[in-house]
């Protein structure tokens, strides 16, 4: 053996050598890399449940929003002589036609007391729930992870006043909120909706606007204390400190970087988020506080239903047996996606 | 502990506080108030009206008024329940609501934590698929609708059971059922998932490892570890079922609290609605703050601070 120069690094010169071919080919990545998104989507496909129950809110977004505007009847349009209808039933007008060999669509669901085809309010009704649910969730999403994003990342002090409003917020009753909101928004918004350029709240109706305004305002507490929570687990986290070494201010460091890495947490919550929002609008709705008249809603076609229970059981069961399908699907979805996309339940 | 309370009750009392304040200029903000929306009223009559309740003096001097009435106890008189004060009506009305959400809260303990463990220890098969299919059945039905069904077919279809009332045990049932269905089958759920969890534990092959026998191993580690969820969400449930559910109230006309309060919101009865808010409120702080010594209680590894 050589004697060994202390002055030498000691090193081996075959590890420097070029590497051959073989070698290289061995190192060649043979699958594509598993993205979160593949991964996630993958551990989805393969639960029956949520993908039956994807394809059933499919299904009934399919009877909200199209088939109402290729449908015979309007959910407004008011039918002389055919009020109270049994489903498949027709009246004495339409029997006439019927009989001179006219094609007469069938009121599969019967007519209301105004004599308006149920099925097709049934359904406008689904929509009306489902956009409510939806648009409502969205705005919780957008203002509870905003709030809890903040509170959570600068921590201390801020935290501690925001955290404290939000108990408050939690404290106080929502029947009340909810119920003074939608009284009081209810005038400025028809005031509002004649302005140029807000003609936009008539053709939705001032009521489900403040509709969306009260649950904005009141249901993103939830929402934000989730997303808190996640936000103070990942900003201890290396690359936070590695985009702050970079420069990145606070801003981007939040948006770029914690909230798009709880996006699992913040998809969940939101589906989650839409069922009950269909729930407290259907209870509004039952309380008489929802949509306005003609438009129908599934919580205040079950409350008129209510009145007719004894004689007309089958019209409390069609919106009943819609909103439960609504928000049993719903609420599998979202079961679904937070076993394929919470990586907590990864294993 | 002692301290620990203490510390509870303060933050309580701010937050007691702060509510109330809220909720008085929320409510005062509102457009329309208690004398406009009856017939037959003339300007003067109101104007004496208001004068009577304070209300025509200005919004500062009223809550300070109302709040120092408050330190003392004094929830105020009601603006349309004549010549009756807002502790009477909550100290008749509240026992209603909290009996029947008492023992709904009873139903849904009872029911509930059975069927989750059964479940966990069943997992995979058919009784396990049975009870998530039937509990995510359960949290999908608002309780209007289980209450309008339940009438429907109990009483009115098959006459098995009275629709309105509490005066008998037998009217209770159909509220029972409809106001614990949710909180059952929610329970149920959460009692299966946490039971799973912990059944994966090291503790529990340690203690099986011992020679425990499973019944024991069942009650003294299992369902001891497994239940922490369900007692942190019995704090908000024994607050949203004590203090009334103003559907269930109305549906089986049930002379309770949440109706009141509802009654009190859409009419403008200023105390009343004081008067309830802050009633339920504290009702909240109180429960939570149980849920949390309770806790402390069955999981000796938590301390309170």
């Amino acid at each position: 053996m050589e004697k060994k120069n202390i002055l030498s690094f000691q090193l081996n010169v075959d590890d420097f050598v070029p590497a051959s071919s073989e070698e290289k080919q061995s190192l060649v990545v043979m699958r594509e890399s598993v993205s979160f998104w593949k991964d996630g989507m993958r551990r989805f496909k393969k639960n029956k449940i949520a993908m039956v129950s994807l394809l059933v809110v499919l299904v009934v977004m399919i009877f909200a929003f199209i088939v109402p505007m290729f449908y015979p009847y309007g959910y407004e349009q008011q039918m002389k002589g055919s009020e109270r209808l049994a489903p498949m039933e027709y009246s004495a007008d339409e029997q006439a036609r019927i009989d001179a060999g006219e094609d007469v669509f069938p009121h599969i669901l019967g007519t209301d007391q105004n004599g308006r085809d149920y099925a097709v309010r049934v359904m406008v009704g689904a929509r009306v729930s489902l956009t409510v649910g939806i648009v409502a969730s969205l705005l919780i999403l957008l203002i509870g992870s905003t709030y809890g994003a903040i509170a959570g990342y600068f921590g201390g002090m801020v935290d501690m006043v925001m955290m404290r409003i939000v108990d408050i917020l939690y404290t106080v009753p929502d029947v009340l909120i909810i119920i003074l909101l939608a009284t009081t928004l209810k005038f400025p918004l028809e005031v509002l909706a004649t302005y140029p350029g807000f003609s936009w709240i008539q053709k939705i109706g001032p009521n489900m606007v403040s509709m969306f305004l009260v649950f904005a305002l009141l249901y993103w507490v939830g929402m934000a204390r989730i997303v808190r929570g996640q936000i103070m687990v990942l900003k201890q986290n290396e690359y936070v400190t590695a985009a702050k070494a970079l420069g990145a201010n606070n801003g981007r460091i939040i948006k770029k970087h914690l909230l798009t890495n709880c996006i699992g947490t913040l998809i969940v919550t939101t589906t989650l988020q839409i069922p009950s929002s269909i729930f407290t609008e259907s209870f509004l709705s039952f309380l008489g506080l929802g949509v306005q008249a003609p438009m129908p809603s599934l919580g205040s076609l079950a409350s008129a239903a209510l009145n007719g229970l004894q004689t007309y059981p089958e019209k409390l069961f069609a919106p009943a047996f819609m909103i439960f399908v609504i928000i049993l699907s719903f609420n599998l979805l979202g079961d679904g996606l937070r076993d394929a996309f919470d990586p907590k339940l990864k294993n | 502990m002692p301290k620990y309370i203490v510390k509870r009750a303060f933050m309580a009392a701010v937050t007691a506080f702060l509510v109330a304040t809220l909720t008085f200029f929320i409510m005062n903000m509102v457009p329309g108030g208690p004398f406009l929306a009856e017939k037959a009223v003339t300007p003067q009559a109101q104007a004496a009206m208001e004068a009577k309740f304070g209300l025509d003096k200005p919004l500062s001097e009223q809550y300070i008024t109302y709040m120092e009435d408050l330190m003392h106890g004094d929830l105020g008189p009601s603006l349309k329940k004549r010549g009756r004060t807002v502790n009477q009506i909550i100290a008749t009305k509240f026992p209603v609501s909290a009996k029947l959400g008492g023992i709904a809260i009873l139903v849904a303990v009872f029911v509930g934590v059975p069927l989750g463990s059964v479940a966990a220890f069943n997992r995979g098969k058919f009784l396990d698929n049975l009870i998530i299919v039937g509990s995510t059945a359960g949290i999908a039905i608002p309780n209007f609708l289980s209450s309008t069904l339940l009438m429907y077919f109990l009483s009115t279809k098959l006459n098995l059971l009275p629709s309105m009332g509490l005066n008998n045990p037998v009217n209770y049932i159909m509220p029972v059922i409809a106001l614990s269905l949710y909180p059952t089958a929610y329970i149920a759920r959460l009692m299966r998932s946490s039971m799973l969890d912990v059944m994966g534990q090291d503790y529990m092959r340690t203690a099986r490892a011992k020679g425990i026998s499973t019944f024991k191993s069942i009650f003294k580690h299992a369902l001891r570890n497994a239940i922490l969820p369900v007692v942190t969400y019995l704090g908000p449930l024994l607050a949203s079922l004590m203090t009334g559910s103003f559907i269930i109230e109305k549906i089986f006309t049930i002379p309770g609290l949440g109706s009141e309060f509802v009654g009190a919101i859409t009419s403008r009865d200023y105390p009343m609605i004081m008067g309830t808010t802050i009633f339920l409120a504290v009702f909240i702080i109180i429960m939570n703050m149980i849920v949390d010594i309770a806790y402390a209680y069955i999981d000796p590894r938590i301390k309170l601070k």
